[in-house]
């Protein structure tokens, strides 16, 4: 299979992946979503008219007021299109198109900080956050687990082998956001080293906006790092150890070459792909956030914005959320594979 | 698989410090499971949310050990539910007598006091409280009668520290005391020194007495002692036993972490397996479906199941198997590729032997291991899945899960107030639990791929 081939199949894949993954998330809080936009449409109309008092003196009984409030309601909701059921096909044709384009809409609930209700706003607006926090950590996480992975690799069995798989194995199976709830206890409350909201006071208009995030973002940063290292660690010494059995290894063993030099030179080299793809993955994982953990730490990112809008059903957001979460994930899983046909000839070849 | 190969498995196993180690905390989180079925019933854990049923435990108690290590003792919460009882009577009058002792040994006051009993009465019988101190002193506390009944109708009745009437009674027996006990409380002043504002050691004995004309009976006599302290893992805010929330967590979250990831690996084994044997067109589509799920942002669409469909666990549990078997299923189909050239399924193929007996009787034993291993390795995912969304607030209220504990300790901000046995053990359960199974997955692990051991 040519090169080109393979990209065009994995990248139409990929497309139809996104689609299908809009269409479940519509189809999951679109009847939800109809009734309380129909509620405000009916709310939104009554309020306007009983600012009116002219309306309501205007009509000689009750009855006909009533008629021409629903009217009025009706003639609103089918100009919004929510006559229609949310599962026909006109109008899910049309929100998947806008959402292609990127046109999210306004957000029913939700405003920015800076008070815009375009959900295109709120999300550039909690995007860099989630970036700074997560991904910083990740990068982090994969730096300190490279190197503690590359080392135990060259030492295993050995003290300091074995007190990496230890830490790895112990801190994956802990629940960062418990983690979370113990440092905030201990560095929060008890030593008042760390705020324990990660949310800064200030707004982000001021000078020392930048300086105050920082300071904020420090004990969720440690916390992910703390819990996170110990399992790429492991997962980087695996991938070594299994390298430096295959023949070549031993090969360059039995001319003479240096253990650490195998390890530092060529086995890592060979470790490369695996690593990479797991690092493709974690870091438009980290986009996400962690849901939960953004909400021990009130951290203002993308989780959290997430689990308000599923928590008030603004399925604007929730829809551009999933959206851009699953195109960041597909787009990392594309570039996984192809950096890992790059290095790796082999995959290429087979299926 | 052999007999043979499955015992070299186990013997394997034997030998790996790790799995037996998880083998030994599964073996403690089991028989606490059964304990906990046996011994705490059903209507108790069900009644967890109901804050109505842990009206007589006290509000955010430290667990009574914490005594042992600190040099001020903190008083006790006491339920003292079995009184000695004695009844006299001469012709007119019939005395039921209630003796509740009370050790005690603490450097601070109780919180309040409550007495609560259930009787059926005629006519107002005569109810008389009183306290016998360590010192010898005796203090009567309260000499009321019941509201008047014509007919015999069973009735609860609740005296109260906070009562002003015991307060009054008290104040009438200011003589004994050296000090202005004005302004002190009634549990301060029955327990206080006669000296000094400080609590009196020793054992009390608390006397209820009842005076009625008819026979009658007392059920249900309950004298609660309010402390600081209580149980083995103290209470939360909303004066819930901790204890009972922790033990009864660890069925539920053996049942979601194990049924979920049988679930999943079964699937995920039989859907990849199944893909990889038949290859071509039917292994492209379903791969291709396998990449639709595999893309779905998991945690994000549990909530939105949770929040749209249901919170039910079993519901929960369902979901959890639609995301559980994605990864399985694509590392079992690249087994089965491999399994599917050697040369006995080549042979089975064609002597004619059935698709499901091929895949049943050739491949999956083949698969057995690493399904073993991923198995317990998906147990702990579960788990603390579970934990985040109840964490969340999107538990199933009906069942108290670790989660749950610690979504409520952190809405209550147990962390700023210090209550550190609310949230520690829930979190140090969930972490072992998945230790426990990380242990066992990793030496199967290291069955099933020898060359990670060197």
């Amino acid at each position: 299979m040519g090169i080109k081939r393979y990209i065009a199949t994995r990248a139409i894949t990929m497309f139809a992946v996104l689609m299908i993954t809009l269409l479940i998330t519509i189809s999951l809080v679109g009847s939800n979503m109809d009734l309380i936009l129909k509620q405000g449409v009916t709310f939104q109309v009554r309020s306007e008219i009983s600012e009116n008092p002219g309306i309501a003196e205007s009509f000689a009984s009750v009855d006909e007021f009533e008629k021409y409030v629903q009217d009025q309601i009706e003639q609103k909701i089918s100009n919004l299109g929510l006559n229609e059921p949310w599962y026909s096909p006109q109008r899910i044709g049309i929100t998947m198109y806008k959402i292609l384009i990127l046109d999210f809409g306004n957000a029913t609930f939700l405003i920015s900080d800076s008070g815009s209700s375009d959900v295109k706003d709120i999300i550039l607006e909690k995007l860099p956050k989630t970036i700074l926090l997560f991904t910083s950590a990740t990068i982090i996480i994969s730096l300190i687990g490279i190197l503690l992975g590359a080392v135990s690799a060259n030492k295993v069995g050995r003290a300091i082998d074995k007190v990496t798989s230890t830490f790895a194995i112990i801190s994956s199976s802990f629940p960062v956001w418990w983690i979370g709830m113990l440092m905030i206890f201990v560095f929060a409350f008890t030593y008042q080293i760390f705020p324990a909201r990660a949310t800064p006071e200030i707004s982000s208009s001021e000078p020392g906006y930048i300086g105050a995030l920082l300071y904020h973002m420090a004990l969720p940063l440690i916390t992910i790092v703390l819990i996170g290292f110990g399992s790429w660690a492991y997962l980087v010494r695996n991938f070594m150890v299994g390298i430096t059995q295959e023949d070549f290894i031993a090969a360059k063993k039995s001319i003479g070459i240096s253990q650490k030099k195998i390890i530092f030179s060529h086995a890592i080299k060979n470790a490369a792909p695996p690593i990479i793809t797991v690092l493709a993955l974690s870091l438009s994982g980290s986009l996400g956030g962690a849901i939960i953990t953004e909400a021990v730490f009130d951290w203002p990112g993308m989780g959290r914005l997430y689990f308000e809008a599923i928590s008030v059903m603004d399925l604007p957001v929730i829809i551009a959320a999933t959206y851009i979460l699953t195109l960041f994930f597909l787009i990392s899983i594309l570039v996984a594979d192809l950096l890992y046909g790059y290095f790796d000839p082999r995959v290429r070849t087979g299926t | 698989m052999s007999s043979e190969n499955f015992s070299e498995i186990r013997n394997q196993f034997i030998s790996n410090k790790m799995g037996m180690t998880g083998i030994g905390i599964l073996a403690v989180l089991v028989s606490i499971s059964i304990y906990s079925i046996v011994s705490v019933p059903p209507e108790t854990f069900q009644e967890w949310n109901n804050p109505g049923s842990w009206i007589l435990y006290p509000k955010s108690a430290v667990p009574s050990w914490v005594n042992y290590f600190s040099t001020e003792k903190i008083s006790e919460h006491k339920i003292l539910d079995n009184p000695s009882i004695s009844k006299d009577s001469n012709n007119e009058l019939f005395l039921n007598s209630h003796q509740f002792a009370l050790n005690f040994n603490y450097d601070t006051f109780p919180n309040d006091f409550i007495y609560i009993f259930s009787t059926k009465y005629q006519n107002a019988p005569l109810v008389e409280l009183s306290v016998l101190r360590p010192d010898g002193i005796q203090l009567d506390l309260q000499r009321t009668s019941l509201p008047f009944r014509e007919n015999d109708s069973t009735s609860e009745q609740k005296i109260f520290s906070t009562d002003y009437q015991i307060k009054k009674n008290l104040i009438l027996q200011s003589d004994f005391f050296q000090y202005n006990i004005k302004n002190k409380s009634s549990e301060e002043i029955i327990f206080s020194q006669t000296q000094s504002d400080m609590p009196l050691k020793g054992n009390y004995v608390f006397f209820l007495n009842v005076y009625s004309v008819d026979e009658l009976e007392i059920v249900d006599s309950k004298l609660v002692i309010g402390g600081k302290s209580y149980g083995v893992m103290g209470t939360d805010e909303l004066r819930r036993d901790l204890a009972i929330g922790l033990v009864w967590g660890t069925p539920l979250a053996l049942f979601i972490g194990i049924v979920v990831s049988v679930a999943s690996v079964v699937m995920g084994l039989l859907y990849g397996v199944y893909a990889g044997f038949r290859g071509k067109k039917t292994d492209e589509v379903m791969m291709r479906f396998n990449d639709v799920i595999y893309a779905l942002p998991a945690l994000p669409f549990l909530i939105i199941l949770s929040v749209t469909i249901s919170n039910s666990i079993f519901v929960l549990i369902g979901f959890l198997m639609i995301f559980g078997w994605v990864g399985i299923a694509k590392v079992s189909r690249s087994m089965s590729l491999q399994i599917k050239t050697r040369g006995y399924v080549e042979a089975a193929k064609t002597m004619g032997q059935t698709n499901s007996k091929i895949i049943f009787k050739h491949m999956l034993p083949q698969l057995l291991p690493y399904a073993f291993a991923s198995i317990a390795i998906s147990v702990p995912a579960a788990i603390t899945t579970e934990a985040g969304l109840s964490f969340l607030g999107l538990g199933d209220p009906s069942f108290p899960t670790w989660g749950q504990i610690l979504h409520d300790a952190s809405t209550f901000g147990a962390a700023a107030r210090g209550l550190w046995w609310w949230i520690l053990p829930p979190g140090i359960m969930i972490a072992v639990t998945g230790l426990a199974f990380v242990f066992i997955g990793n030496a199967l692990d290291a069955i099933a791929n020898p060359k990670l051991k060197r």
